[in-house]
């Protein structure tokens, strides 16, 4: 990696969906593997169905702990509609990884606003390096709707060059004892995945 | 130890490392998660949440008087209902060190106002520190104590929530040792009768002369020189966005706000071809330095409103004419749907607003989850101002007659006890005719679920007593006091309907839990039964995320609905208002599948 080159990464999904969970483990990955970090979300009103977005930045110094808009090197995304609300703020060559799920809020059921048909089509037109991946339904198969989380994770850890020994030291301390094994699963089974993709 | 913490995580750790010995302070983002983290992570230190800011900051006071550091939380309105207290402390000064830290919320990502702070700390004549991120968060907080006791003053750490809830890795320090103290008599200092607040007012001005030439000579106003001929004059997170643009220009760096180092900053600005401020909301610096005759400009350039970024200081900059191209680009506007915050999947709050819009009364709002009931497809509430408002606010409307069906005033559990005691006894005080409805949820929710004086238990975890509304009001002399069950809509309607017809004031208080916190509330979930749906949409228009339009049409083309059994929680509100009774419990057997 050049010297003041800052890596930055943006997360995103909606209120409740575990953003901030995979932002503080790739945040806590890049500190172990010898960078400054910086990690900013807002939470407020985010809980209550509103959507989330975690920047992160790491480099050998990094000052805002904001990512530019059109300057995301790696995009992840928990909700597919939100990949598409994200997807500009990606660089021109930026990957973007991103969940099936659909999450329709009500004010999108009336006549006014419309939830995208196919924005795994609109998507594709946009990004280049492009993951779709069912991680609900791959989780639901692990035995846990929350490990969406460490797939998407293990979705982009080609793209990011810290070892898998480290991202798994970081999922071990982060998530309880009972947890650890199926959430190493979950995110072997993202990088197996991505890979295929 | 080197960790990744957030501001406000930084700050609790700060407080260890700074030996205090109380923390105390009421919700409000974005500065709820440094109590938190202490009740959570340092429990040697003594750590409570008020009823509010004030009986907060007067806790934090006496802790001071007794001898024991101590820390007061709050956000920047906080420190608006504090401000009593906060003003002649100013004046008696401390025993032990005090710290008080304002949470500004620049960009109002959950607040009602984006009021900038330092001025209050210029105001009550105190000083105020501010970082620029996680390790000046946590070197400040213990900073500010040792400030405290050597200039005899009171000290704000001014936050905002872009520092608050940020993360960037902090190296951890030792706790200091700090040698025994108790309380010491000391009524000319501390009884501010006016004999004495005058000669303290004295000794208040003598304390700024001596900050002053503190100011000029800490390194927490330090001079970052790169041999440049722009120097910029910053602090806080906008240091940081300054520091993207242009990390090769001189630097004033201002950690220590007030009083400001005038002398350094006048020699800093005369030492360049160009000086510039660039600072998030209000011209503060600016105006102070500009009014000591040194020539800066600031706000020209810099928008007064919301937060700055990178790329509004790139802007700045470029229009500025210190740089030819500004990197980044205008964010583009969402052709998206817009997801706004909503009452979540079962909330009790919802059968309030689903009774009021009926009735078609005037509804004074206050702080809190409930708020949102303003929001479509509810959108009905009138308004909101501070917490503890409502009340008020009903009582006045009522006194001129400025709704023909009534006023209803809505007010949350924790905001009740926050500030509602007294609008209540008002009501009674001067007969007004209005009706109260307190939305006990048994919670803090808004803000994250944090105890209060009624949900049995303290920060710390402790089993405690719990206040009873329904003998508070009666004791404050209210005559008709009912609890209802917000699930039960016919029950709502009624209820409200007879109390606002009623003469004199009452109160009604809801009796359903918060479905997410503590704990999450599961019932039975409910199903539309697709041949009976008529597509009518009452079930819609209850704002409930759980309900939306399945790709299935009625012979009118109108979408029927569907219910997400995962999200939904069994309140059975939709099925109380689905005049086809098409929607019924998702039988016992499908729902153990
Ligand atoms: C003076 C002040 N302090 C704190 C806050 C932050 N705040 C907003 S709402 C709220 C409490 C909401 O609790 P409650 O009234 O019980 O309603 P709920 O959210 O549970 O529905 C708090 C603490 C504020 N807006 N103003």
């Amino acid at each position: 990696m050049e010297n003041n080159k800052t890596t930055n990464i943006l997360i995103v999904g909606v209120g409740g969906q575990g953003v901030l969970l995979a932002s503080e483990i790739l945040s806590e990955t890049a500190m172990k593997a010898g960078y400054d970090v910086k990690k900013s979300e807002v939470h407020g009103m985010s809980q209550r169905g509103g959507v989330v977005t975690s920047h992160i930045k790491f480099g050998k110094k990094v000052h805002s702990p904001i990512v530019p808009y059109g300057q995301t090197d790696i995009l992840i995304s928990f909700e597919i509609a939100e990949a598409l609300r994200a997807v500009d703020w990606l660089k021109k060559d930026g990957r973007l990884v991103t969940s099936k799920t659909r999450i329709v809020p009500p004010i999108a059921t009336g006549g006014k606003f419309h939830y995208p048909d196919d924005p795994a089509a609109d998507l594709k037109r946009k990004v280049h390096h492009l993951v779709v991946m069912d991680a609900d339904e791959i989780a639901r198969e692990l035995g846990d709707v929350r490990l969406v989380n460490t797939i998407l994770l293990g979705g982009i850890s080609h793209s990011l060059e810290f070892a898998p020994s480290l991202w798994e030291d970081v999922i071990r301390n982060r998530v309880k004892a009972k947890f650890v094994d199926i959430n190493l699963k979950a995110f072997a089974r993202g990088r197996e995945l991505a890979k295929e993709a | 130890m080197r960790r990744l913490l957030s501001g406000n995580e930084a700050v609790a750790r700060g407080a260890l490392e700074a030996g205090v010995k109380l923390a105390v302070g009421y919700p409000g983002t974005p500065s709820t998660e440094i109590l938190e983290t202490l009740a959570e992570d340092y429990r040697s230190i003594y750590s409570q949440w008020s009823p509010n800011e004030k009986v907060a900051f007067e806790v934090g006071i006496g802790a001071s008087l007794g001898g024991g550091r101590a820390l007061v939380t709050m956000k920047h309105v906080g420190l608006n209902v504090a401000a009593d207290p906060f003003m002649t402390f100013a004046y008696t000064g401390v025993n032990a060190g005090f710290v008080v830290i304002s949470a500004d919320d620049p960009e109002m990502h959950s607040s009602q106002n984006e009021q900038d702070n330092r001025f209050f700390a210029k105001f009550a004549q105190v000083p105020f520190l501010e970082p620029s991120d996680s390790q000046e968060a946590k070197d400040m907080t213990v900073k500010a104590f040792e400030i405290s006791e050597k200039f005899d003053t009171p000290v704000v750490l001014r936050l905002t929530t872009r520092i608050s809830h940020s993360k960037g890795i902090v190296e951890e320090g030792q706790p200091v040792q700090l040698p025994e103290s108790g309380f010491k008599r000391d009524m000319q200092k501390y009884v501010m009768i006016p004999a004495n607040a005058k000669r303290r007012h004295v000794v208040v001005l003598e304390r700024l002369q001596k900050m002053s030439k503190y100011s000029e000579a800490t390194e927490l106003n330090r001079v970052e020189n790169n041999g440049s001929e722009i120097g910029i004059i910053t602090g806080g997170i906008a240091y940081e966005y300054a520091k993207d643009n242009l990390p090769n220009a001189d630097y004033f760096k201002i950690g220590f706000g007030f009083p400001l180092p005038l002398e350094k900053i006048r020699r800093f600005v005369a030492s360049h071809k160009i000086a510039l401020v660039i600072e998030e909301l209000e011209p503060y610096y600016e105006e102070i330095i500009n009014a000591a005759g040194i020539k800066v400009e600031g706000k020209k350039y810099f928008s007064r409103l919301g937060e700055l970024s990178p790329y509004k200081v790139a802007l700045g900059l470029k229009e500025a004419g210190i740089i030819k191209e500004a990197r980044g680009a205008e964010i583009a506007p969402e052709q998206l749907f817009p997801r706004p915050p909503i009452l979540c999947p079962g909330c009790p709050h919802r059968g309030a607003y689903m009774a009021l819009r009926k009735l078609g009364v005037a509804v004074t709002g206050d702080i809190g989850c409930y708020t949102l009931g303003v929001l479509p497809p509810l959108e009905y509430l009138d308004s909101c101002i501070c917490m503890g408002a409502s009340i008020g606010n009903a009582i006045g409307i009522d006194k001129v007659r400025g709704h023909p069906k009534g006023t209803v005033a809505v007010i949350g559990d924790s905001t009740f006890l926050h500030s509602g005691i007294t609008g209540l006894l008002d009501a009674v005080y001067n007969k007004s005719n209005v009706t109260i409805i307190i939305l006990d949820n048994r919670v803090t929710a808004m803000t994250g679920g944090q105890q209060h004086p009624a949900t049995g238990f303290t920060l710390m975890g402790e089993p405690t007593r719990s206040v009873n509304f329904v003998e508070l009001a009666k004791a404050l002399g209210v005559e008709s006091v009912h609890e209802v069950d917000p699930y039960d809509y016919k029950g709502m309607l009624d209820t409200i309907e007879a109390e606002i017809g009623r003469p004199g004031p009452s109160v009604i208080i809801t009796n359903r839990p918060c479905v997410l916190m503590p704990k999450r509330i599961m019932d039975r979930p409910f199903m539309v039964v697709a041949e009976d749906c008529n597509g009518c949409s009452a079930c819609f228009r209850i704002g409930c995320p759980a309900i939306a339009p399945s790709k299935e049409m009625t012979k009118h083309n109108r979408p029927k609905a569907v219910i997400d059994p995962v999200l939904c929680t069994g309140c059975t509100l939709c099925a109380q208002v689905c005049k086809p009774e098409a929607i019924i419990p998702v039988p016992e057997t499908a729902a153990a599948k």
